[in-house]
């Protein structure tokens, strides 16, 4: 029989072999589920993890997609990563997205068609200002009236949605656009754009900012009084107070950086690779966010990893849509066992295994 | 005494890793004898009282039960046999009302009216008045104890294990205590009594066996043995009661006037009105039976619970309005009880657990920028000089002991230079020795100038450190009084007297 031993620390070992094992371990059970639907597992696997990045025909268009995709989702998930270590929990981050694309490109088109150096700068203000306010509705109510901040901030994605739609359909509309619901093309509008830096990277102001965030929590988290706050905060609430923390304070800096962060995404995003406001816009970022988040432990690295593993599923589960036939459900399925097992191994840094009954005596 | 034998351990060992909990123990109990187990934090009683209860079984050895191999698989197997327990940590839901706790505890629970009946009947043949109705939330300590034994006696047992039982209790309880077990020997009954109180061991236990380090030192009739003596035995050394200097009281360093706060903690007890006045180099100590406000008091002078500024004030500075760190930077450092979650983060390291209180005094942070090696200079230097048994500075503080712990948490204060000392159970389960260095290092704080609050539940302690004593009951203060001079009756009245018997009597 297996049975489970606390361990007195938890296993840094582990701690850093377990996304490692449940990557293993979800290739062996996707394989056998792509087997199962009568596809070559090894090929459905090489597709997916390889392919995106080294296929001679495809690897030039998925390349670059990689750093378009993972730039959003690391640059949320950071923000989101600090309030989870507290033990806040913004859920909101798909709206504050919303609102930091909407801020951002409302600046950049009240300027419209003026040529200044300030504009994009300003519209990455406008941006952040956006998320931020948006994740300070929740932020004030849950201070001020111990509302749940799970769901208020769920809630305001919902209005934000609504927001975005009558944004498109009004207001931010493009006067020349013969109707159609959208704003003006901001990759059109070079004061207001964010190209793509380097051709064939996908590497755009975005995916930097995301970098630079990797960076500032790492530095917050193992230098920063205050980093060390938020981890208190969130695994011992009371040893928190005792040590001096305000709680209200970290409430409102950790929805406030998460929703600047979200925010900021949601320009980059608009005036990037999306070029415009429509009603379509957001695709989820802000919600897979979260997933990256914990994939990647809370921790800055192991965020900029997940993000770019995340990424890649994506895009390698489109290209095996097409490639092989693959039903979107399967690939849908292939993520969700990467999660579970990336969750469930994670038991291995706190508790051992052992085998075989405790030993009886007498 | 020719009574019959109940039941024998002989030769029990039990290896945890790195540890070895019991080796070799032996020892016997007749029917009806209330029998000591004596030893320090660690000395392996626990292990042993878990074996004997089912909840952990012996790696080689026997026991036997009235002459029969007694292997109890788990607790529901010793119930069976006749074995029952009273454990210091009470498994109680406050929300339920007694009757219904007790019903929880039982295999088969008879209807609820036929329980409150008999747990009536039980309460008042033994004289452990108890109301069935009432919500343990609203009990006080000693009332909760009296559940747990009722839910024991109602199983008719014939060993009864209890596990330093008088700890939550003022000396009127414990008193009604001690009758209520004399009376269960009498019976045929035995008793297997844990403790390291020495005195009560004395007047209530016919045998002792002492445990040092897992193994059986000595047994011994107490009543023939001095405290001392026995202490010494369990310690294996000589024992050196704290030294203190002359008291030379200065100026008010730290005064509390007419302080009420509500309590923070679900069921807990509201501050009232409390006032009270601490002189550099006085040690004040406050008493109580656990849940009179303690953790209250200590939360609101640490300032993790906020009152009106002028509640609180150190060196006549109001600072009842301020938060933790603003009080540290006026020299006041606070030990809260409960060690892992409180004082200390179960998960960080000892070096991350120093910073958690020490990084304003000891400078650790510069521009909000942690420095890790100062910060791990000083963690390692409060092992060091708190003799913190640990392998490293860097393992997790859940893996300490918790007399380790509480080496290293009091430590941890009284290394920044603090002029106001507030500590809460200051050496709840630390060895005799250790808690010796404790109150040591608190007297040698106040022989240096220090104002020291010290709250304890261990009135030998604070008669040996404090210079005044004042008890909380129910949240209130009494008036700070001289010790000297004071009766342990005058103390127990101060602690509230025996808490409920009133209320269980004019009832019914």
């Amino acid at each position: 029989m297996l049975r489970l031993e606390k361990r007195p620390s938890p296993s840094r070992f582990w701690q850093g072999a377990t996304p490692v094992l449940a990557v293993v371990l979800t290739m062996i059970a996707g394989g056998l589920m792509f087997a199962a639907l009568g596809k070559n597992p090894v090929e459905a696997i090489r597709t997916i993890f390889w392919d995106p990045l080294f296929h001679p025909q495809f690897a030039s268009y998925s390349r670059p997609q990689l750093l378009v995709k993972a730039g959003p989702l690391i640059l949320i998930a950071i923000g989101l990563s600090l309030g989870f270590r507290a033990g806040i929990w913004n859920i909101g981050a798909e709206g504050q997205y919303i609102m930091g694309a909407l801020f951002g490109a409302g600046v950049g088109l009240a300027f419209y068609p003026a040529d200044h150096w300030f504009i994009f700068p300003l519209m990455v203000i406008a941006g952040a200002l956006g998320g931020w306010i948006w994740a300070m509705i929740p932020a004030i109510l849950k201070t001020k009236f111990n509302t749940n901040e799970i769901l208020v901030s769920l809630l305001m994605v919902y209005i934000a949605q609504n927001f975005l739609s009558s944004m498109s359909l009004g207001l931010l509309r493009n006067p020349q656009g013969g109707g159609f619901p959208g704003s003006r093309n901001l990759s059109q509008y070079p004061a207001a754009s964010n190209p793509e830096l380097f051709a064939g990277t996908g590497m755009h102001w975005g995916v930097i900012a995301a970098l630079m965030a990797v960076i500032a929590a790492y530095i917050l988290l193992q230098r920063h009084i205050l980093g060390f706050h938020i981890k208190l905060a969130g695994q011992a609430p009371r040893a928190a107070r005792y040590a001096g923390v305000n709680p209200t304070g970290l409430v409102l800096l950790c929805m406030g950086i998460s929703g600047a962060l979200a925010g900021l995404a949601g320009l980059f995003e608009v005036a990037g690779p999306a070029g415009q406001i429509s009603i379509g816009f957001n695709v989820g970022y802000g919600f897979t966010a979260i997933i990256v988040a914990f994939l990647g432990r809370l921790n800055p690295i192991g965020i900029l990893l997940a993000g770019l593993l995340m990424a890649l599923t994506y895009i390698g589960g489109e290209l095996a849509q097409f490639m092989l036939g693959l039903p979107a459900a399967a690939i849908q399925a292939f993520q969700g066992m990467l999660l579970f097992f990336l969750l469930a191994v994670d038991l291995l840094s706190n508790y051992r295994i052992r085998l075989g009954y405790k030993k009886e005596a007498i | 005494m020719t009574r019959p034998e109940l039941l024998r351990v002989a030769g029990v060992t039990k290896a945890y890793p790195g540890v070895v909990a019991n080796s070799d123990v032996s020892f016997a109990i007749s029917e009806g004898e209330i029998h000591a187990l004596l030893g320090e934090n660690g000395a392996g009683k626990s292990t042993l009282v878990k074996m004997i209860y089912g909840l952990v079984k012996p790696d080689s050895g026997t026991m036997t039960l009235r002459g029969a191999a007694y292997t109890p698989a788990e607790p529901h197997a010793a119930r069976a046999s006749g074995v029952a327990m009273v454990f210091q940590h009470f498994s109680l839901f406050e929300a339920l009302n007694v009757a219904e706790n007790v019903a929880l505890g039982m295999e088969n629970p008879p209807p609820m009216k036929e329980l409150a009946s008999r747990i009536k009947a039980v309460s008042e043949e033994y004289g452990l008045p108890l109301d069935p109705a009432r919500m343990v939330g609203d009990l006080s300590a000693g009332e909760r104890q009296r559940v747990e034994i009722i839910r024991c006696l109602l199983q008719d047992p014939k060993l009864l294990i209890m596990d330093e039982p008088t700890s939550v209790l003022t000396p009127q309880e414990v008193d009604i205590l001690f009758r209520t077990l004399r009376q269960l020997s009498a019976e045929g009954t035995a008793i297997l009594y844990i403790s390291h109180k020495l005195e009560e061991i004395r007047t209530l236990c016919d045998e002792a066996t002492i445990l040092r380090r897992g193994k059986v030192v000595a047994t011994c009739t107490p009543r023939e043995r001095s405290a001392r003596e026995m202490a010494e035995l369990m310690v294996g050394a000589t024992l050196t009661p704290p030294e203190r200097a002359g008291t030379a009281k200065g100026a008010v360093a730290l005064e509390v006037v007419d302080l009420s706060v509500a309590s923070p903690i679900q069921f807990g007890t509201s501050l009232k009105n409390v006032s009270f006045r601490v002189a550099k180099g006085e040690v004040l100590g406050i008493a109580g039976v656990a849940g009179n406000g303690q953790d209250e008091l200590l939360l609101a002078l640490s300032g993790e619970v906020r009152a009106a500024r002028d509640t609180v004030r150190i060196d006549g500075t109001g600072v009842g309005d301020t938060g933790p760190n603003a009080r540290r930077a006026l020299g006041l450092v606070a030990a809260p009880e409960e060690r892992l979650g409180h004082a200390a983060a179960p998960d960080m390291s000892l070096v991350e657990n120093a910073l958690l209180s020490g990084a304003l005094r000891k400078g650790l942070t510069k521009n909000g920028f942690i420095d890790w090696a100062a910060t791990e200079a000083f963690a390692a230097g409060i092992v060091k000089d708190f003799d913190v048994r640990t392998p490293g500075t860097h393992v997790a503080a859940r893996a300490l002991s918790g007399g380790n712990l509480q080496k290293f948490v009091v430590g941890r204060e009284l290394s920044q230079t603090p002029s106001i000392i507030v500590i809460n159970q200051p050496t709840w389960g630390v060895d005799a020795a250790a808690a010796a260095s404790i109150r040591q290092a608190i007297l040698d704080h106040a022989a240096g100038g220090a104002a020291v609050v010290v709250i304890s539940q261990d009135l030998d302690e604070l008669l040996e450190i404090a210079d005044s004593f004042a008890a909380l009951n129910e949240g209130r203060l009494t008036t700070p009084r001289p010790v000297q001079g004071l009766t342990v009756d005058e103390i127990g009245l101060m602690m509230g007297g025996a808490h409920g018997m009133e209320v269980a009597h004019h009832g019914h």
